[in-house]
C-alpha cells in the first residue's frame, strides 16, 4: 500500500498544489517556469498511468488520509475522469513548452513567481475537479481553479487594460456561478445527508422528484452552464479569453470550460440517473435549444469579429454548445461525441491559440487589420492556423470531423422531425465556421504585408508546440482509437447507470 | 408557509438582495458588496440546516453526561461553511484589488463611465 | 514490381513523394519541373501496372487507417475507378509538359507552390478513383477542393479572391451541408458505406427515403456541377489555364461525375434505383442542365468561360447516364468521362497556348488566328469534333452509347434532348474554328481574289506559334481522340463487369 504508485490518485492533484508556494517564492525568468513545467509534466505522467491502470483493472478510489467513504473524502479515477486528466495536464504541459518565451512578453519578469503559482493553483483545480468523488471538494477546486483563472486573466492588463475589467466581469459571474453550485450541492446534502457523489446517486432514486431536488438539479445545472458558458450564460468567456495572455487563453481554452463540462455530465449521468434526467427532468428540453441557439448566433457572431482571439473565443462558446448538443441527445452515440468533442476541441482550439499566440509574439497585435499578409509573412505559422481552422470546420481527417460524424449519427438516431432539424442546423453551423475561417485565411493571403514589414518567424520554441498540437489534432483525427476509443467505452459505461 | 423555515426565507431574501445589487449597480464596489451579501446569505443557508432542534453543541466531552442519550447538531454543514468563507473572504478580497487596479487604471470605479471609453471593457 | 495493393498504395504515395520532393528542388527550377515530370511518368507507369489484373477481375484492396470503428480509409480497385485513375494519370504527364510551357511562357510567380498544390490534387484524384467507400470518397473528394484552392486563387487579384469564393463556398458548402449527411444517413440506415455490387440500400430504405437520399447525394456532389450548383465551375477560370485545363476539364469536375457514378451504381444500384423510379426527377434535372449550359455557351464571348460552360453540359451527360439507371446509359456515361476528358483537355490547352502566344480570351478577338497559329486550330478543331461526337473521334463512343440507354429506357424525348444538344454543341464550338481559318485578323481584310483565281491564305512566314511546351500537349491529345474511338472495345470491356449484375 505504500508503493508510490498506489499514492498517483493524490499526488496528481497534491503536486502542483504543492509546487504553487514554492514557485512564488522564485524571482528571474527561467526557475518559476521550469519549476511549473516539471509540475505539470509529472501530473501528466501520473495521469497517462491512471488512465493506463482504469483502463486495463477497473476504477480506482482512493480514501483521503485513510477515512473509509462516505466518512471520508473519496478520490475516484475512473475513464471519464483519467480521460480529463490526461487531457489536461497534456494541454497544460503542451502550453508550458509555449510559455517560456512568450510569456516574458506579456509579463512583467518581477511578477513570472507569481504568475506561474496561479498557473498551477489553476491547474489543481481542474485535475482536481476531475478526481474528486466529493460533492463539497468539488467547489472547492472549482474555487481554486477560478480565482486564479481571475488574477491569470488580469495579468493580461500589460497588453491591454481591459483584460482588469474582463477580470471583474468573469469573477462576478463565476462567484455567481460557484455560489449557485454550492446552494445545489446543500440542498442535495440536506437530502442525503452525504456529500460523496457515488453516495449520492445511491440514494438519489428515493427522493428524486422531491421539491428541495428539484431545486437543486436547477442551481447545479445553472450554476454549471454559467461556468461552461453555455449560450445565454457566455458573456464572460469572449472578454476574458480575448484579453488574456496568450498562454491563459491557449491554457484555458482547451481545459477551463471542459471542466464544468465534466461536471455536468457526472451530475446528470452519475448523480441524477440517465432515466430521471431526462425522462423526469426532461433536460433535453432546456438543453437542447440552449446548445442549438448557440452553436448557431456563436458561429454567426464569430464572423463579424475583428479581433481573432475574440473570434476564436466565440467560436469556442459554439463548440461548447455541440458539446452539450451531445448529451442533451441522451443517447450513447450523442455522449460519446460530447466526450469526444471536448477532447478533439482542445486539441484543435489550443493549437489554433498557440499559433495566434505566435501572431503575438511577431506582431504585437491580434487584431485582423494588424494582420493583413501574415501568410507571406508568417508562412509556418499561418498555415498551423489554416490547418486547424480545418479542424474547426471539420474537415475529413481532423478531430473536428469524427465530433461530427458522432453528433449527426446521434442527431439521426433521436429520429423524428427534431433530429432531421439538428442535422440541417449542425451543418449550417460548419457552414458558418468555414465563412469565419476563411475570413482569416483571406486576411492572411490575399491582403498585402504592410510596407516596411519583412518576413519573420516566430522563435523555434514558440513553433515546435504549436506544430505539436496542430499535428496531433490530425493524428487524433485519423488514428482514432485512443479518443473515440475511450469516450465510447465513458458513454456506455455512463449510460448504464453507474 | 409555516414559521420553521424562517431561517430559509431569510436566506432566500438576502441572496436575492445581493444579486440584485450585483445586477443594478454600477459602481464596482458595490457590485462587490452584492457579491458578499450574496456569498454570506449561502453561509446562512448551510449554518440553518446543521441545526437540529434542541440539539447542543457537538463536543465530547470526559465523564457522564447530563442526558442519557444527548442531542447534537449536525457539525458537518458548519465546517463546510468554514471553507467557503475562506473562499468569499478571498474572492472578496481579488476583486476589491481588481477594483483598485481598474481605478489606477482607468481612473474611475463606475461601469458605465468605463464603458464610454473607447477601449473599455 | 511489388504486390499488387503495394501498387494502389504506391498511386497516392508517388505524387505526395513528389510534392515534397518539388519543395526540396524549389531553388532549382530546371530539377524541380524534372521532379514534377518524373512523377508524373511514375505515376502512370503505376497505374497501367494494376491494370492487367483489374482486367482479369482481381479487386486489390487496402486498408489504410481505420478512422472510425468499422469504416476505416480504405481503397479498392474497381473497373470504374481503374478508367478514371487511368485517364487522370496519362493527362497528368502531358499537363505537366504543358503547365511548365505556360507557366515559364507567362512568367507566373509562386510556382513551386503551383507545383506542389498540382501534385497532392492528383493524389487526391487517386484516392476518389481507388476509393472503396463513400467515408474514403468524401476524405479524398474535401482534400481535392481545399488543394485546388490554392490553385484556382493562384493569381492573388481581386478576380481570384472573388472566383476562390464561390469556388470554395459551393463546393464546400454542398459537400459538408448535404453530401455528408446523405453519408452518415446510409451509414445509420445500412450500417455499412462500402461500395458494394449491385448497391447497399434495397430493402434498407423505402421509396420516399431513397428520393431525398438521391437528392443529396446529387446536389452534395457539387463537383458534378448539376445546375443550379454549377457557378463555381465559370468562378474557377480565373485559374492559370492548366489548372484549367487538368482539373476543371480533367480531375476536379470527373471527380464529381466519377462519384455520381459510383453512388448510383454501388450505393443505390441500378435496378433498384430503376425499380422505385426515384431518379426520374434527376433526369430531368440532367437534361435541363444539358440543354441551358449550352445554351449559355452560345453566349458567352470568353473563351475559357465559353469551355467551362461546355464542360457542365457534357457532366450532365455523365449524370444523364447514370440517372436513366440502364445498363447502355451508365456505360455511355462512364465512356464519356474518358472521351470528354481528352475532347476538353485539349480545348483548353489550345485556349493557353493562344493566351501564352498572343494574350487573347475574347473570341471576337481569335478572328484569322489559325492562319498564324495552325497547328492549335487543327487540335481545337479535332477536340471540338471529338466533344460533338463525331466519328472517327472518341467521343463518338459516349454520345452513342448514351442513345442507346435512352432507346433502352424507352425515352423518346431524351433522345430528343441528347440530339438537340450535339447541335447546340456544334453552334458553339466550330464557329471558334471557322472565324479563326476562314475570317482575316481583326482590322485586316482579305485582298479580293479575281474569279477563276486562287490564293492561300496560309503562308509559312505568318505561323507564330507559341512554345513548343505549349503546342506539343494539344496536339497529343488530339491524336488521343482518334486513337481512343479505336479503343472503345477494350475500355467498354473493362467497364463491362459493373453493368451486369
Amino acid at each position: 500500500m505504500l508503493s508510490l504508485s498506489s499514492q498517483f490518485p493524490i499526488l496528481v492533484a497534491i503536486a502542483p498544489l504543492m509546487t504553487a508556494p514554492i514557485c512564488a517564492l522564485f524571482r528571474g525568468k527561467a526557475a518559476p517556469w521550469a519549476i511549473t513545467t516539471i509540475a505539470s509534466a509529472f501530473a501528466f505522467y501520473i495521469s497517462l498511468q491512471l488512465l493506463l491502470t482504469v483502463a486495463s483493472s477497473g476504477p480506482i478510489s482512493y480514501e483521503l488520509g485513510g477515512w473509509a467513504p462516505p466518512w471520508g473524502i473519496e478520490y475516484v479515477v475512473d475513464l471519464l475522469s483519467g480521460f480529463m486528466l490526461v487531457l489536461i495536464s497534456g494541454v497544460s504541459t503542451g502550453v508550458l513548452l509555449f510559455a517560456r518565451e512568450s510569456i516574458t512578453k506579456e509579463v512583467p519578469t518581477s511578477q513570472l513567481g507569481l504568475f506561474f503559482a496561479a498557473y498551477l493553483l489553476a491547474l489543481t483545480g481542474m485535475l482536481g475537479i476531475c478526481i474528486t468523488g466529493d460533492a463539497f471538494n468539488v467547489f472547492v477546486f472549482l474555487e481554486i481553479m477560478s480565482l486564479s483563472s481571475y488574477a491569470l486573466i488580469a495579468m493580461g492588463e500589460r497588453t491591454d487594460r481591459r483584460a482588469l475589467t474582463a477580470a471583474f466581469q468573469y469573477l462576478i459571474i463565476g462567484t455567481v456561478g460557484a455560489t449557485f453550485y454550492l446552494i445545489g450541492v446543500g440542498l442535495i446534502y440536506m437530502m442525503t445527508g452525504t456529500l460523496n457523489i457515488a453516495d449520492i446517486a445511491a440514494r438519489f432514486p428515493e427522493i428524486e422528484g422531491t421539491r428541495p431536488i428539484l431545486a437543486a438539479v436547477g442551481f447545479i445545472v445553472i450554476g454549471l452552464a454559467i461556468k461552461l458558458a453555455l449560450f445565454p450564460f457566455h458573456v464572460w468567456l469572449p472578454n476574458g479569453y480575448t484579453y488574456a495572455p496568450s498562454i491563459i487563453t491557449a491554457f484555458f481554452a482547451g481545459t477551463a470550460t471542459k471542466v464544468s463540462v465534466y461536471l455536468l455530465i457526472r451530475y446528470i449521468f452519475t448523480v441524477f440517473g440517465v432515466d430521471y434526467s431526462f425522462e423526469g427532468l426532461e433536460l433535453t428540453d432546456i438543453l437542447l435549444p440552449l446548445a442549438v441557439l448557440g452553436f448557431l448566433s456563436m458561429s454567426a457572431v464569430a464572423i463579424y469579429q475583428s479581433n481573432l482571439k475574440r473570434l476564436l473565443a466565440y467560436s469556442s462558446v459554439a463548440q461548447i454548445g455541440y458539446i452539450i448538443l451531445g448529451l442533451a441527445l441522451a443517447n450513447e452515440t450523442g455522449l460519446t461525441a460530447s466526450i469526444v468533442h471536448i477532447f478533439n476541441h482542445a486539441i484543435v482550439k489550443t493549437g489554433l491559440f498557440l499559433s495566434v499566440g505566435c501572431m503575438f509574439f511577431v506582431v504585437g497585435s491580434t487584431y485582423l487589420k494588424d494582420l493583413e499578409g501574415i501568410g507571406r509573412r508568417m508562412p509556418i505559422t499561418t498555415f498551423g492556423f489554416v490547418l486547424g481552422g480545418l479542424g474547426l470546420i471539420g474537415v475529413p481527417l481532423t478531430p473536428g470531423f469524427i465530433s461530427k460524424w458522432y453528433l449527426v449519427v446521434a442527431a439521426l438516431e433521436k429520429g423524428s422531425v427534431i433530429g432531421y432539424g439538428i442535422v440541417a442546423l449542425l451543418m449550417i453551423s460548419s457552414l458558418l465556421a468555414v465563412i469565419y475561417i476563411w475570413r482569416v485565411v483571406e486576411v492572411a493571403y490575399f491582403r498585402e504585408m504592410p510596407e516596411g514589414t519583412v518576413k519573420e518567424e516566430a522563435p523555434i520554441s514558440l513553433l515546435v508546440p504549436t506544430w505539436l498540437f496542430i499535428l496531433g489534432s490530425f493524428y487524433f483525427g485519423i488514428e482514432t482509437s485512443f479518443n473515440v476509443g475511450i469516450a465510447k467505452a465513458a458513454a456506455a459505461f455512463l449510460m448504464g447507470g453507474a | 408557509m409555516s414559521f420553521g423555515f424562517f431561517n430559509y426565507w431569510v436566506f432566500i431574501i438576502l441572496l436575492m438582495i445581493g444579486l440584485y445589487t450585483v445586477m443594478s449597480r454600477s459602481n464596482l464596489v458595490k457590485k462587490m458588496i452584492g457579491l458578499s451579501l450574496f456569498q454570506i446569505s449561502v453561509f446562512l443557508f448551510y449554518i440553518s440546516m446543521g441545526k437540529v432542534s434542541g440539539g447542543t453543541a457537538p463536543i465530547v466531552v470526559d465523564g457522564p453526561l447530563d442526558t442519557a442519550a444527548p442531542i447534537y447538531s449536525n457539525p458537518l454543514p458548519h465546517v463546510l461553511i468554514l471553507t467557503a468563507i475562506v473562499v468569499g473572504i478571498a474572492t472578496t478580497a481579488l476583486g476589491l484589488s481588481l477594483v483598485v487596479r481598474i481605478r489606477e487604471s482607468f481612473g474611475t470605479i463606475d461601469e458605465e463611465e468605463i464603458l464610454e471609453m473607447k477601449d473599455g471593457a | 514490381m511489388f504486390a499488387l495493393e503495394t501498387h494502389v498504395a504506391l498511386s497516392l504515395i508517388i505524387p505526395l513523394i513528389g510534392a515534397a520532393g518539388i519543395a526540396l528542388t524549389s531553388s532549382v527550377p530546371n530539377i524541380r519541373e524534372t521532379v514534377t515530370l518524373v512523377t508524373s511518368v511514375l505515376l502512370c507507369l503505376n497505374v497501367f501496372s494494376i491494370l492487367p489484373s483489374i482486367m482479369n477481375g482481381v479487386e486489390p484492396t487496402v486498408l489504410l487507417v481505420e478512422l472510425l470503428p468499422n469504416i476505416g480509409l480504405t481503397l479498392k480497385v474497381e473497373p470504374l475507378g481503374m478508367t478514371f485513375a487511368a485517364v487522370a494519370s496519362t493527362l497528368w504527364i502531358i499537363n505537366s509538359i504543358y503547365s511548365i510551357g505556360y507557366m515559364r511562357g507567362n512568367n507566373e510567380p509562386r510556382q513551386t507552390g503551383f507545383y506542389i498544390c498540382f501534385a497532392i490534387a492528383i493524389a487526391a484524384t487517386m484516392g476518389v478513383a481507388f476509393s472503396g467507400n463513400l467515408l474514403t470518397l468524401f476524405v479524398f473528394y474535401e482534400v481535392l477542393t481545399l488543394s485546388t484552392y490554392p490553385l484556382v486563387t493562384h493569381k492573388k487579384n481581386a478576380d481570384a479572391l472573388k472566383g476562390g469564393r464561390i469556388y470554395l463556398g459551393i463546393l464546400i458548402g454542398t459537400s459538408i451541408g448535404l453530401f455528408l449527411p446523405a453519408i452518415i444517413w446510409t451509414w445509420t440506415l445500412t450500417g455499412t458505406v462500402d461500395f458494394v455490387k449491385g448497391g447497399i440500400l434495397d430493402g434498407h430504405a423505402s421509396a420516399g427515403v431513397t428520393g431525398v437520399l438521391l437528392f443529396l447525394f446529387m446536389y452534395g456532389i457539387g463537383k458534378a456541377a448539376l445546375m443550379p450548383i454549377h457557378r463555381w465551375l465559370p468562378a474557377a477560370m480565373v485559374a492559370p489555364t492548366p489548372v484549367s485545363a487538368l482539373l476543371h476539364a480533367v480531375a476536379v469536375v470527373k471527380a464529381g461525375v466519377f462519384s455520381v457514378l459510383k453512388v448510383v451504381i454501388y450505393i443505390f444500384g441500378i435496378d433498384f434505383l430503376a425499380t422505385t423510379g426515384a431518379a426520374e426527377w434527376l433526369t430531368w434535372v440532367a437534361a435541363y442542365t444539358l440543354i441551358a449550359a449550352s445554351v449559355v455557351a452560345l453566349t458567352k464571348d470568353n473563351l475559357k468561360a465559353r469551355l467551362a460552360y461546355s464542360t457542365i453540359s457534357q457532366l450532365a451527360y455523365v449524370v444523364l447516364g447514370a440517372s436513366m439507371a440502364t445498363s447502355m446509359a451508365v456505360a455511355g456515361g462512364a465512356l464519356q468521362i474518358v472521351m470528354h476528358a481528352f475532347g476538353k483537355i485539349t480545348l483548353f490547352f489550345c485556349a493557353g497556348a493562344i493566351y501564352t502566344a498572343v494574350h487573347k480570351t475574347e473570341i471576337s478577338d481569335m478572328r484569322g488566328l489559325g492562319r498564324q497559329m495552325p497547328i492549335t486550330f487543327i487540335a481545337f478543331l479535332i477536340g471540338s469534333l471529338s466533344i460533338i461526337g463525331l466519328p472517327p473521334l472518341g467521343g463518338s463512343w459516349s454520345k452513342f452509347y448514351l442513345m442507346l440507354g435512352a432507346a433502352e429506357a424507352d425515352e423518346i424525348y431524351l433522345m430528343i434532348v441528347l440530339l438537340v444538344s450535339s447541335l447546340l454543341n456544334i453552334a458553339y464550338l466550330l464557329p471558334i474554328v471557322a472565324r479563326g481559318f476562314f475570317y482575316p485578323p481583326l482590322g485586316q481584310s482579305d485582298e479580293p481574289v479575281p474569279v477563276g483565281y486562287e490564293k492561300s491564305d496560309f503562308s509559312w512566314r505568318n505561323i507564330q506559334e507559341a512554345p513548343l511546351f505549349c503546342v506539343l500537349p494539344p496536339v497529343l491529345t488530339a491524336l488521343a481522340c482518334v486513337v481512343l474511338f479505336f479503343l472503345a472495345d477494350p475500355i467498354f470491356r473493362l467497364i463491362e463487369p459493373i453493368l451486369t449484375p
